[in-house]
């Protein structure tokens, strides 16, 4: 069974914001929302700075917490690739998953139901990359089987130092930021 | 006016490319342009190459078309500039289709200028119109008094209508506005330009310098995937910026420098590697001219004098130039591109010139390579008709070294009336508001004229002031001259209809060919349609236009790039050498080697003024944008912080600013940050639309353009230095 996962590049990454339009447009996102967003993380004094800039979504954690608060069964994981998805029919826009979410990757789509990131399902499990992943000028993002020790992701997460977002909440993300 | 020896490119004959290529696709299928492409009809997934226009870079493109409508548009993996990567511009282009601020119809001005009020007309009334105050004109004043400003390729056509209506007076703002002064001292010190796409080599460079180039957030496709490509090859980094950019988090030397203060700097740095005798001595003895001149006039220029003007400590000074000769001839000293600072522009450019000159960079892997291109014949036009009077941006020569027409100086002679009236405008593509400083001045020669005529695809403060306004159907909606650039590889790639335009929007070509024939002028306007065109000068390189619709991009047989590869290395100057040293200045009374002068000071209380271009907008043409808008909806000033808790400002809490001659900007969110120095602040430019027309974008942000109310002028070429104006924070009450 595959475990997908992202392996994302800080170092290699300029904030662009390519992957949320591209998300945009290869979903339908509707105006005013977006399912991805740069975050840029500045430390220090100038001119002695630090800055990591990081693309994020939805951590498709392996211990989700929208998966478990969700009274309906909407948020559910994908037998493919053990992705969060969302059953649109299902959900009833109660607000419960977006209050559970420590990365606050959720939103109500204008037709009512909950949305973010879904991996690009439609053709990830075809075999295929998230647009976001395909679109990356700075070729940054990177996606794929994290069970698979042969992966391109697997093989990152060996050599590279990375971080997890919030991992105090345990939720096991399944986002890693190469740094 | 200097001559400019005509570009050293391979050429390529059309008969090698033809036997390299095809056999049987020689269709002389023409359509005519007013047939509406009806794709709307078909269903599932159609995918359509082109190449995009939301910048001026001209990636090759795939639009996606879903049953009929279009979906999402991705790079063309065969084109050498994007590699099948579009930045997010690219990718948002679909948002232009779909603009509801788009222009619908031509429109004619009801009332005063200015005032946005409009009546709808057909084509043929607007056409009409027009041509006979075109006409007027040219009666009363000659066809020399209608100017005309553009940008970007689809002026082509426009600009060849009006050359055969007898214009002589042309002005792009990418001269004297932007790339003027780095082109103008390049072609002084190697004969040539760096052209654009830029002739960087970026991704095989082993060291490179940027020198307030913000590479990623200003986001030439090429640029910055060779930006990331050079920072996972762990290629030294060295950036010079009063702001820390994105690129400057990459670096390995971030070097805040005092704004204004860069020849400093750059003559330092020539100082170390001149001293040290760290430069390329074999390259230089072979092409070098005047490098004992141009040596002997660094010796004061110690890393200690540089370091109470730039700020930059002696040390890191020493350190970066060492670092810098350590990878040459692997190291590019970027060029930049936007170098219209503090007027002393051409002579900065000149230090960054002989830089790479000194680190032998020029014609090398890793520096600045020799691009190649594909030679397509012109398409063969009459002659235009011949003018007594000379063009009147640059009169006397007065900016000897100017190689394009200076935009400011038609307005200038517009507001004059000398050496004779200008009393007509043909505007396409371009915000002049936005695009020129002194936005003031602007408005005052519109006031002098009789006839303003506006093209573009969205409303604009421009097309605000015009009598007429012509809607273009955007670039997925059109085809339009061939790409045809020199680069890494010689190539070309066409521009076609996607998708049909939303409203009676009509192609740039239309345009003109419609005008011409009003006008009297078809028999510069041989071709019946655009495809007849386009295919005419495939043909002569062997090539269809049936083939191109399908591929969108042709490559030809790579050539070599490099001096090392056997490229022969040319020199296009007086002394067909790279002139350290510069006689042609000399002769005109500049410094032959580049001299620095301090920067005015701000006054008390008062911040330098310096923008700059965001990833996801180009100029101030994208946003009203849904989807680019969604990215970003506004700019932001960026302060510093310790500036901002000393005037109380929070971050995100609205303020105006305030220039030295009481100009008032927009109310704009402050960010306040530690990425800037104290002494200066920083805005996106291209916000704070204050036209009616644009409605999804209206009174969002501050512009700085409004608050460039000074300029210094390069006394070389003409060029408007825009760095030199300074403001204060008006808070909120």
């Amino acid at each position: 069974m595959a475990k997908f996962g992202m392996v994302i590049d800080t170092t290699k990454c300029v904030g662009c914001m390519d992957c949320v339009v591209a998300c945009k447009t290869e979903n339908n996102v509707p105006e005013g929302f977006n399912r991805a967003w740069i975050v840029e993380d500045v430390m220090g004094k100038y001119p002695d700075l630090h800055m990591e800039i990081r693309s994020e979504r939805c951590n498709h954690c392996e211990e989700a917490p929208c998966v478990d608060v969700c009274p309906t069964g909407a948020s559910h994981y994908s037998d493919i690739g053990e992705v969060v998805l969302i059953d649109h029919d299902e959900c009833i826009g109660c607000k419960a998953c977006i209050a559970a979410c420590p990365y606050d990757a959720r939103f109500i789509h204008p037709d009512g139901y909950a949305d973010k990131c879904d991996f690009c399902f439609h053709r990830t499990s075809k075999g295929n990359n998230p647009a976001c992943v395909d679109v990356c000028p700075t070729h940054s993002i990177h996606f794929g089987d994290l069970d698979d020790p042969d992966s391109e992701v697997s093989k990152l997460l060996k050599s590279r130092k990375y971080h997890v977002r919030i991992p105090e909440a345990g939720t096991k993300p399944k986002i890693f930021y190469l740094t | 006016m200097n001559s400019i020896s005509r570009r050293k490119f391979l050429k390529i004959s059309g008969a090698t490319i033809g036997a390299a290529v095809l056999s049987g696709s020689m269709s002389s299928f023409v359509k005519g342009a007013d047939n509406k492409i009806n794709k709307k009809d078909i269903k599932g997934i159609q995918k359509i190459p082109t190449y995009c226009a939301m910048c001026f870079w001209r990636c090759g493109a795939i639009a996606h078309v879903k049953d009929g409508k279009l979906w999402k548009i991705e790079g063309n993996p065969d084109d050498p500039l994007s590699k099948g990567r579009l930045c997010p511009r690219g990718t948002g282009g679909v948002g232009t289709h779909y603009d509801p601020d788009r222009l619908r119809s031509p429109l004619i001005r009801k009332n005063i200028r200015g005032e946005e009020q409009w009546v709808e007309v057909t084509w043929n009334e607007a056409l009409d119109y027009v041509a006979k105050r075109m006409i007027d004109i040219k009666k009363t004043y000659g066809p020399e008094s209608m100017a005309m400003f553009h940008h970007g390729i689809g002026a082509t056509f426009l600009e060849h209508m009006m050359k055969s209506y007898g214009a002589i007076n042309f002005g792009a703002p990418s001269f004297a506005q932007c790339k003027g002064p780095r082109d103008v001292a390049f072609n002084l010190t190697f004969g040539e330009t760096v052209g654009g796409p830029e002739r960087t080599d970026i991704e095989n460079a082993k060291c490179i310098v940027l020198i307030g180039s913000h590479i990623g957030e200003n986001m030439h496709n090429t640029q910055v995937q060779e930006f990331s490509k050079a920072v996972a090859n762990r290629a030294s980094i060295i950036v010079v910026d009063p702001r820390f950019s994105v690129a400057a988090s990459k670096a390995k030397y971030y070097l805040p420098i005092k704004p204004g203060t860069d020849i400093a700097l750059l003559l330092a740095w020539m100082n170390v590697i001149v001293n040290e005798k760290l430069y390329d001595n074999e390259y230089i003895n072979k092409y070098g001219f005047g490098f004992e001149q141009f040596a002997a006039q660094l010796t004061s220029y110690t890393p200690e004098w540089a370091y109470p003007e730039t700020g930059i400590e002696p040390d890191v000074i020493r350190k970066t130039a060492r670092e810098m000769a350590r990878y040459k001839p692997a190291t590019l000293v970027h060029p930049g591109r936007h170098s219209t600072w503090y007027g002393d522009d051409t002579q900065r450019s000149r230090a960054l010139a002989l830089l790479n000159a000194l680190l032998g960079s020029w014609g090398r892997k890793g520096g600045l390579y020799q691009p190649t291109w594909l030679d397509i014949p012109a398409y063969p036009y009459p002659d235009y008709p011949k003018s007594n009077k000379k063009k009147l941006d640059n009169p006397d020569e007065k900016y000897p070294f100017a190689i394009e027409e200076i935009t400011t100086g038609v307005r200038e002679a517009t507001i004059t009336g000398k050496p004779y009236p200008i009393k007509g405008w043909f505007v396409y593509g371009t915000n002049l508001p936005y695009s020129l400083p002194q936005p003031d001045k602007t408005i005052e020669a519109i006031k002098n004229l009789e006839f303003l005529v506006v093209v573009d695809t969205i409303g604009s403060e421009i097309a605000g002031w015009a009598d007429v306004v012509l809607p273009e159907s955007v670039y997925l909606e059109r085809y339009d001259e061939l790409n045809n650039p020199s680069f890494k590889v010689p190539y070309v790639g066409i521009r076609q209809p996607v998708v049909d335009p939303p409203g009676d929007q009509k192609p740039n070509y239309w345009i003109a060919k419609k005008l011409a024939t009003r006008l009297g002028l078809d028999k510069y306007f041989p071709w019946k349609d655009i495809e007849e065109y386009l295919d005419y000068r495939l043909q002569k390189v062997g090539l269809s236009l049936e083939l191109m619709k399908e591929k969108g991009i042709f490559l030809a047989p790579e050539q070599p790039i490099y001096y090392e590869d056997g490229v022969k290395p040319y020199f296009g100057t007086p002394s067909g050498k790279i002139e350290f040293y510069s006689l042609q200045l000399e002769q005109k009374g500049f410094d032959p080697v580049p001299k620095y002068t301090k920067p005015e000071e701000p006054p008390a209380g008062y911040f330098r003024l310096i923008y700059g271009r965001a990833p996801v907008h180009t100029f101030s043409r994208t946003q009203t944008n849904r989807i680019l808008d969604d990215m970003m909806d506004t700019n932001k000033v960026w302060i510093n912080k310790d500036v901002a808790d000393h005037y109380g400002i929070r971050n995100g809490s609205f303020i105006k600013l305030k220039n030295q001659d009481g100009v008032i900007s927009n109310k704009v969110k402050a960010f306040v940050t530690e990425r800037i120095r104290t002494d200066c602040v920083y805005m996106v430019h291209g916000f704070g639309h204050t036209s009616k027309m644009l409605k999804g974008t209206y009174m969002k942000g501050a512009d700085d353009s409004r608050l460039i109310t000074q300029v210094k002028t390069d006394p070389i070429m003409g060029g408007t230095g825009m760095r030199v104006n300074f403001v204060t924070f008006e808070l909120e009450a």
